[in-house]
């Protein structure tokens, strides 16, 4: 007990010495500690060990929306691969194909635009994006190319609708295809660069999965809307983008453990949807494709399997968010392999 | 600026961290150091910090997680007491619960365990409860900071991570970065939120209110180095005191976040706390990332054009 007398302060206890363990008890508890050995079978299962705080995540799951944000991550691929298709019609003379592909492009993008800032807290701050560049942010970056993106997609596409300024409509419609591929890859690196188990450790294979989907879309789009006689490359991308999504798409499955949620639930349904599609529609692209309804069917499939494939994969993110197993137990086991 | 290491801003040592995001004459890095073994969880903490930030309320639950009904770390919650039920013996300590004193009746029906099975010899068994104050890290390298595109998470001159509110546009991207589930979105106020280490306490000399609040000295709030040499300290007198399992958590500044500006003394595996092991934060692979990227975008614009080369049919 501390207690203050004539003699100054008795009993004080110091400042930062509170101690658990020993110094607190006697001799008496210390034996008591002290099992006897029992002999036989030991009856109860010992408590299996928490493996978390009541089951509750480590991480936050994302924020977004599905509908916003893996409805971005399909048009902003649908229109950066379109502006390339757009690019190789334009220079190897395929006037409806660039059109359609222009068109696309520009709505794509317009859409994805509206898509972001709509998904923002504060929609009438979206500008603050563009106040600051950061290399560590891939967001400011997209945002940046998504600047520098859109009006050459939207001149392109104006040009070539109003027949004006044909010139200026061709050199847009060059940029715009440049520029188009780090559209529909950059994404990868947006939803990688996160906490999300099953999407950083996914983070090599991410950007070749999208292109792949992304390239995958425009090919569809296109088969929806020109005629056979200029959709030969097309259906050769439709068939490249199915063969390589589906490689990407097997190694990204093939991290372990935080792999599990592209199998599981709703992700693993949407993703086998996914499959399904593009393989369907690539095989009718590359086989009926020159007939035009074959064509347009086979082109509707792509584009479904391509928003299937990003729809998916945002949810497989969510759902390793959601349980923390997919956080701790790859960090345990990192930590068990180092000897700590 | 040339002599910054573009390699030390992502990953890995980083002592002078306000210096490094460009702050002249920083004062000394500030932090807390949680000492979890001295924690009551009279969540004094969680209040004190409410007040003073004017955090709104964060749900009326009952969750059955023991006497922690707020859940988690969010957007309105910037301390929180954790409570964690045992069957383990804390250090040499006595637990306190004994068996009923009153002898029953033996009715002469079949027993599950022997007789002073499941007890200790004195009819004492065997319970703790840890206790633990969480917060946010105030990480060395701190994915939020990093992944913010707008500039509105920012570090202070205490080497502390803040959010300016009247920056922010809500996009949500800090929320999955953390990898300790910290800064979370106010979805009726559309930004993000979390800890400022009582930033407008700190310029005025005053330690935060968490820290100010705590009766135990369970929260301790100072200068990163002196609490790292306070912590290592405790931790010794805890393994000597028979408390074998007492660590820190968090104060090293070479683990995957170049250390956390608030680390832990805990009395279990981190795990049991509901705190990542072995955080890294995401940024350390961003450059590999966006050299997939390039490769990926190349090989878009490659495919597509061989597609179309060859004569028209």
């Amino acid at each position: 007990m501390t207690d203050v007398t004539k003699q100054g302060l008795v009993g004080e206890r110091p400042g930062r010495e509170a101690m658990i363990g020993a110094h607190g008890t006697t001799e008496r508890f210390r034996g008591g500690r002290k099992r006897r050995r029992r002999g036989g079978e030991q009856l109860m299962v010992p408590p299996a060990e928490p493996v978390s705080y009541y089951g509750r995540p480590v991480i936050k799951a994302p924020v977004w929306s599905a509908r916003d944000i893996a409805g971005y991550l399909f048009t902003g691929g649908l229109a950066g691969a379109s502006s390339v298709v757009a690019g190789g019609a334009e220079l190897t003379g395929r006037p409806v194909l660039a059109r359609a592909a222009k068109v696309t492009a520009l709505g794509a993008v317009s859409v994805s635009g509206v898509l972001l800032v709509h998904d923002l807290g504060r929609p009438e701050r979206f500008y603050n994006m563009l106040r600051v560049f950061k290399l560590t942010s891939p967001m400011s970056v997209g945002s940046w190319i998504l600047t520098a993106y859109a009006p050459f997609a939207g001149i392109a596409a104006l040009t070539e609708v109003t027949g004006w300024f044909p010139t200026v409509g061709r050199g847009a419609t060059l940029v715009a295809a440049g520029v188009g591929p780090a559209v529909a890859s950059y994404t990868g690196v947006l939803i990688a660069d996160t906490a999300v188990p099953a999407w950083h450790e996914a983070y090599r294979e991410l950007p070749f999965v999208f292109v792949a989907s992304a390239a995958m879309a425009a090919s569809g789009a296109g088969l929806i809307c020109a005629p056979a006689s200029e959709t030969l490359p097309l259906r050769r991308a439709a068939v490249l983008g199915a063969v390589v999504e589906q490689l990407a798409a097997h190694r990204m499955e093939s991290h372990g453990l935080v792999s599990e949620p592209y199998d599981l639930g709703k992700s693993g349904r949407l993703l086998r949807i996914a499959r399904g599609l593009a393989i369907g529609g690539a095989v009718g692209a590359a086989l009926g494709g020159r007939n035009r309804l074959v064509a347009a069917a086979s082109g509707a499939a792509l584009v479904a399997g391509s928003a299937c494939t990003r729809f998916g994969i945002f949810q497989a993110g969510m759902q390793s968010a959601e349980d923390p197993k997919y956080t701790l137990q790859p960090q345990r086991d990192r930590l068990t392999a180092a000897g700590r | 600026m040339s002599d910054i290491d573009l390699k030390a801003m992502l990953y890995g040592l980083q002592p002078e961290v306000a210096k490094d995001s460009g702050h002249v004459d920083a004062p000394p890095r500030m932090g807390f150091f949680t000492d979890t073994s001295l924690c009551i969880g009279c969540k004094a903490c969680e209040v004190a910090c409410k007040e003073w930030n004017d955090v709104p309320e964060d749900g009326i639950n009952f969750t059955g997680m023991s006497y922690d009904n707020t859940v988690s770390l969010g957007a309105d919650t910037w301390r929180h007491v954790k409570f964690i039920e045992q069957p383990k013996a804390l250090g040499n300590n006595f637990s306190g619960l004994r068996a009923p004193a009153a002898p029953s009746v033996d009715l002469g029906m079949p027993a599950f365990a022997k007789p002073g099975e499941t007890l200790g010899e004195d009819g004492a068994t065997e319970f703790r409860w840890l206790m633990a104050s969480d917060v946010c890290k105030h990480c060395t390298h701190a994915a939020c900071l990093d992944v913010c595109p707008t500039g509105a998470l920012i570090r202070t001159e205490f080497g502390t991570v803040v959010v300016q509110q009247d920056v922010c546009n809500g996009c949500g991207y800090c929320v999955p970065a953390c990898p300790y589930g910290v800064i979370d979105k106010r979805e009726e106020d559309g930004r993000v939120w979390k800890c400022t280490l009582c930033y407008d306490r700190l310029g005025e000399g005053q330690e935060p209110a968490c820290a100010k609040a705590c009766p135990t000295e369970s929260i301790q709030f100072g200068p990163l180095d002196e609490l790292r040499l306070r912590a290592q300290t405790r931790v010794e007198q805890l393994h000597a005191g028979g408390v074998l399992d007492a660590q820190l958590y968090g104060e090293s500044p070479v683990d995957g976040v170049g250390g956390d500006g608030a680390f832990f003394l805990l009395l279990d595996k981190p795990e049991v706390y509901g705190l990542p092991p072995d955080p890294i934060v995401t940024t350390r692979d961003v450059q590999s990332m966006y050299r997939h990227a390039a490769a990926a975008a190349g090989a878009l614009l490659a495919g597509v054009a061989l597609c179309f080369v060859g004569r028209r049919p």
